[in-house]
């Protein structure tokens, strides 16, 4: 067993894991965050993405053990008291998921984009966010609450959150 | 998924790494990235008994142009190297390669050196390095040594790495006068395997004659291979359409591919047919 410490949305916590946990666990079951969630288990589908110091990642494919010292961001952390994280209200406003499963892990995701590139086209958000599989919305309307959440953050002109029939 | 139990150390110096790499015996593995081998350990197609985590050793991620070589740290991430403005400007075909590899989430912890010590004939810098004419630092307890990666894929999965070394560096002979790559690779969806993958590298003299040219060929043999054949009809020639039109047809005919679900031996040939001609007009175009 080896012990660890972590910040995951601002609070530090300590475990003691066998090296063979992975992290995606540790936050479920340890710390009872399911907000995180298992979909492939197989680093395939993204559904698992949380922020390890800022980078978009998927904790079922990382261990406990190598995020000792890690400041992590799940779902959890993205919301404030002053309310909801633009990407959130995005995703709301755009009805950009259906089942929600995977919504957690591209919102984050969406997070480390917009940081990096705060004003991407479609296809950069598109290709940014190909680590993540979404089988109920068709990618129409996340990429639609991407592009909301990217002008809101830029304090620019919102864009219609009115559905588009293709 | 969760794999067989192991002994997990983080050292802090590559001494400390060494040290421990001789102290836990043959199944002791280095986890770098970590993105190819945990899948495979929670799939238990791997149960190494001690895991020894390079990533808190200082030092082994940069990107530099120095003594005439392009230095890439081996820890160096396949994200860092997709932003790395010297990539952009002069060595594309990493920007090619790297944005082919897995997805976004992936690429922030694959690591290059992890994708070419891997040994893995479908992962994508190999074929790289070949066209490039690499060459890799290798680390050990008695100093390191330099290998060319002609030398460096022995076989599935083994390379030239030895027991208590660690692969440090990659370097490529700098880019200068008119110099080109490219990389493409085939793939039936994000994240997965090459169908087939290309990577060409050429260099042309003031008169249009091709100096020097590389093409490296990604899961279409055993080994990431040179097409050595392709190569030889290129370097003298001026690369018009007959001859990369021929460079293209001897690497369809020297490469191995078997059949899978991703296709069957002609229709990977002929995908290293067409893409090699892509790839070498892309090299020369960016040659210019």
């Amino acid at each position: 067993m080896k012990s660890i410490t972590l910040k995951i949305n601002g609070k530090e916590h300590s475990a003691e894991v066998s090296p063979r946990t992975l992290l995606v666990h540790l936050i479920r079951e340890n710390f009872s965050m399911t907000g995180t969630h298992i979909g492939c288990d197989t680093s395939s589908c993204g559904a698992c993405t949380i922020l390890i110091n800022g980078r978009s990642a998927k904790s079922c494919t990382i261990l406990a053990v190598q995020a000792d010292g890690k400041e992590i961001i799940t779902v959890e952390g993205l919301a404030t008291a002053e309310g909801l994280h633009p990407i959130q209200e995005g995703f709301h406003l755009n009805h950009a998921l259906h089942c929600g499963f995977c919504t957690a892990g591209v919102m984050l995701r969406a997070v480390e984009l917009l940081e990096k590139n705060p004003n991407p086209t479609e296809e950069e958000i598109r290709w940014g966010i190909s680590g993540n599989l979404c089988r109920c919305t068709g990618y129409n309307n996340i990429v639609k609450a991407i592009q909301w959440a990217s002008a809101k953050m830029q304090g620019k002109e919102l864009p219609s959150t009115e559905p588009v029939f293709v | 998924m969760i794999a067989e139990d192991f002994k997990y150390d983080a050292p802090v110096s590559l001494a400390d790494a060494f040290a421990l790499l001789h102290q836990y015996g043959d199944d002791a593995k280095i986890l770098a990235g970590g993105h190819s081998l945990i899948p495979m350990m929670k799939l238990r197609f791997a149960s190494p008994t001690h895991l020894i985590d390079i990533n808190n050793i200082p030092g082994l991620s940069y990107i530099k142009e120095e003594d005439g070589f392009l230095k890439i740290g081996a820890m160096t991430k396949e994200v860092d190297l997709e932003e790395s403005e010297i990539i952009k400007n002069k060595y594309q075909i990493f920007t090619d390669a790297s944005k082919l590899i897995a997805d976004p989430q992936v690429r922030n912890f694959g690591t290059i050196g992890g994708n070419i010590a891997h040994g893995d004939a479908a992962n994508d810098h190999p074929a790289v390095m070949m066209a490039l004419g690499a060459e890799v630092e290798i680390a050990g307890q008695d100093g390191s040594r330099t290998v060319s990666i002609n030398d460096f894929f022995h076989g599935f999965y083994t390379t030239a790495i030895q027991h208590g070394e660690i692969l440090t560096e990659i370097r490529i002979p700098a880019a200068s006068g008119r110099f080109g790559t490219a990389y493409h690779k085939a793939e039936r969806k994000v994240g997965d395997y090459a169908t087939a993958g290309v990577a060409a590298v050429v260099r042309l003299d003031d008169n249009d004659v091709c100096t020097k040219a590389g093409i490296g060929l990604t899961n279409v043999n055993m080994v990431p291979m040179r097409a050595e054949r392709s190569e030889e009809a290129l370097v003298g020639s001026m690369l018009g359409e007959a001859d990369i039109a021929k460079a293209a047809q001897y690497a369809s005919e020297d490469c191995n591919p078997s059949t899978d679900l991703r296709g069957d031996i002609d229709y990977k040939r002929h995908l290293v047919s067409v893409i090699t001609k892509r790839m070498l007009n892309r090299a020369i175009q960016r040659a210019i």
